[in-house]
């Protein structure tokens, strides 16, 4: 086993709530909650959850771009979230960010080979010339016409869009790159090809990736494994394939079985959660599931389930896990 | 065979650019029945929210031209009607939910005067009666609390509780026709479950047929009873929702479908199938086919002649010239795609 390149370590992320004439905190909202995840070196760590669960939150922490309210990030074994700006700018070459928005996330006024070769101007001491031949290579590695280099982000489609930014992240040969919901403004055609090119960058780099998304079927064909949060906490990690095929946390369940699914008269039993995602500036007792959860317990509302490990390479925050003795049953509920 | 409640024959909307004329959608003829679900499915720029506001004549306001084809709704010809008429079909016989149901909502009033308003206007309720209805509504599309929720502003609610009350808005004058424009595209899919489970059933209850619009194939699967698959402003393959998805037919149907993650059709390998080239713009098609540039079987006829509609199946049309040996359906209404602009 390749050992862990991330280590997470109880992650804390609030934003306060000010109000009043005095601007007084009055509470605080807590979007990423005691977290704790691992990433190994070379693999794709796939985070899914509903919009306000915090899984963008936790990616910009992990790469300090917000701070951490509390805990620690450690990239091979050094908290980023005690280094100074310096050693912190040193480290940031390892570690980029593709954005969701591809339009939103290339500067208009910017050549797309200035966009490209900026990561490049900032963190080395290449000169103009270097740097193009470095763009030209970046470019064609990606996929892109570099003889178009010279050209401004609005004359391109949104495949080629999400193409220069993951050329921008990947110019200074990082060893961890986020993909924060990457390919999901992209119509399905064009979110095929941008898959394909990051399992090959990633093949060929050697990248780890933390890839955030909301589109289920994504994640599991791009992951290793795959972390499901809910309401700022991590609700079941495992591995890709056993966690989709026997999901243990009773939301993970009711995720999978919202995926819309592209055979007809298909006959899987669906459950649909009542009602919505709690706020969390104010979030449910015990576990915060609770309210929704079909399986609910009276223990379930007073107690919180922690993080734990109850199969080999399964982790559950859950107190009655689905398939487990003494656990809930999917048969009992659903249609 | 059901009562036909929409027939769209080859209508042809554009707009005027400055390169001249752009057809947004080619000689599109779908037909709806009582009660019946098609979903139009595409990828971005395909024509398909063209199409919708074409049939509820909004086009007009959103710069296009209905170039040529007849919109028949049981009978009537709406591209021929004034706006004027149109008031008194919009809302009331066809209505329609849009993508963004924060944005489709007016943030200024309580959803429950959004609700009446509708009422008052097309039905001529008093305000009492229609207050008193519209709770009704919110109460049928399952929103708790009704009385207390009537009274709130959109920005109190969640997303899918706003689609919801979009969802009661276009309801509220019990419509034949309900156009749902990527209803659940903004929402997470837990509630997109939600949501077209209430449409699902409200078809159920109401009697009413349904127009829906959506990029995913998934959606598609569940909910349609036929299918329409538009590229590039054409509809290239239509069918029943087993046909389109047993029997694929049209490659870009084909494509579509194996490029999504985890579908049983695509391949096993780690590796997607992929479209190459991406789509081009309405204004400058490819010569012949549309499609021809990105196809993995074309022809030299593909690049030339543009194909027509070959009857596969039963109600299973494809427009590809792999299919020249079945029979050519051709409809009747406008002039036949003779239009010269």
């Amino acid at each position: 086993m390749s050992k862990n390149l991330i280590e997470v370590e109880h992650i804390k992320k609030y934003f306060p709530i000010h109000k009043g004439l005095l601007n007084r905190v009055v509470g605080n909202v807590k979007a990423v909650d005691d977290v704790s995840i691992s990433i190994r070196e070379g693999e794709t760590f796939g985070l899914v959850g509903e919009s306000g669960c915090g899984k963008s939150t936790l990616g910009r922490v992990i790469l300090r771009l917000q701070s951490a309210t509390g805990g620690a990030v450690k990239f091979n074994g050094r908290d980023i979230h005690s280094m100074n700006s310096r050693e912190l700018n040193k480290i940031r070459e390892e570690m980029q960010i593709i954005f969701q928005d591809p339009f939103g996330s290339l500067n208009p006024r910017f050549l797309v080979k200035d966009i490209i070769g900026e990561p490049l101007k900032v963190h080395t001491k290449q000169s103009a010339q270097e740097i193009d031949k470095r763009v030209v290579e970046l470019m064609e590695l990606v996929g892109l016409d570099a003889t178009r280099r010279n050209r401004y982000p609005h004359e391109f489609s949104g495949g080629q869009r999400q193409r220069i930014g993951i050329a921008r992240a990947i110019a200074l040969n990082p060893k961890f790159i986020v993909a924060d919901e990457a390919v999901s403004a992209l119509d399905v055609s064009v979110q095929s090809q941008v898959i394909n090119l990051l399992m090959k960058l990633q093949k060929e780099m050697g990248l780890t990736f933390l890839f955030i998304a909301h589109g289920l079927n994504v994640v599991r064909h791009i992951s290793d494994r795959v972390g499901v949060m809910y309401l700022g906490k991590m609700a079941e990690v495992g591995e890709t394939e056993a966690l989709y095929a026997s999901p243990l946390h009773p939301y993970t369940a009711a995720l999978l079985s919202a995926i819309p699914e592209p055979t007809p008269n298909r006959k899987k039993k669906r459950i649909v959660l009542q009602g919505d995602v709690p706020s969390p500036a104010n979030p449910p007792s015990g576990c915060r599931f609770h309210p929704r959860c079909p399986f609910a317990q009276a223990k379930c509302s007073q107690v919180e389930p922690l993080l734990e490990e109850i199969l080999p390479g399964r982790q559950v925050a859950c107190h009655f896990p689905l398939g487990v003795e003494g656990g809930s049953d999917l048969a009992s509920i659903g249609r | 065979m059901a009562q036909k409640l929409l027939e769209v024959r080859n209508l042809t909307t554009g707009f005027m650019t400055e390169k001249g004329f752009v057809k947004a959608t080619d000689r599109i003829s779908i037909n709806i029945e009582k009660g019946q679900t098609l979903c139009l499915v595409g990828e971005s720029g395909s024509g398909k929210s063209v199409t919708s506001l074409s049939i509820m004549r909004l086009i007009d306001y959103a710069g296009g031209t209905i170039l040529d084809g007849k919109i028949e709704f049981k009978g009537d010809d709406l591209a021929a009607k004034k706006q004027d008429q149109m008031k008194n079909i919009r809302g009331n016989k066809i209505a329609m939910i849009f993508q963004d149901p924060m944005s489709a909502l007016n943030p200024v009033f309580t959803v429950g005067e959004q609700i009446a308003e509708s009422l008052r206007l097309h039905q001529n309720k008093s305000g009492d009666e229609a207050w008193k209805e519209a709770i009704d509504l919110l109460k049928l599309v399952g929103i708790p609390a009704a009385e207390m929720r009537a009274k709130q502003y959109p920005h109190e609610m969640s997303g899918g509780m706003c689609q919801r009350v979009v969802i009661a808005i276009a309801l509220a004058c019990k419509p034949e026709l309900l156009i749902a424009d990527e209803p659940t595209t903004a929402l997470d899919v837990t509630i997109q479950a939600q949501i077209l489970e209430l449409l699902m059933r409200l078809k159920e209850e109401l009697g009413m047929a349904i127009l829906l619009i959506t990029h995913d194939m998934g959606v598609a699967a569940e909910v349609a009873d036929h299918i329409a698959v538009m590229y590039a402003g054409a509809i290239v393959e239509q069918g029943t929702v087993e046909e389109i998805f047993t029997n694929p037919s049209h490659p870009y149907t084909i494509g579509l479908l194996k490029s999504i993650p985890g579908f049983e059709g695509g391949s096993s390998e780690k590796e997607l199938y992929t479209i190459k080239g991406t789509i081009p713009g309405l204004g400058n098609l490819p010569q012949g086919c549309r499609f021809n540039p990105r196809c993995p079987h074309v022809m030299d006829k593909c690049r030339q002649v543009e194909p027509g509609d070959f009857k596969i199946g039963n109600e299973h049309t494809t427009k590809c010239w792999l299919f020249e040996d079945k029979p050519e359906v051709t409809v009747s209404g406008g002039t036949g795609g003779n239009t010269n602009v």
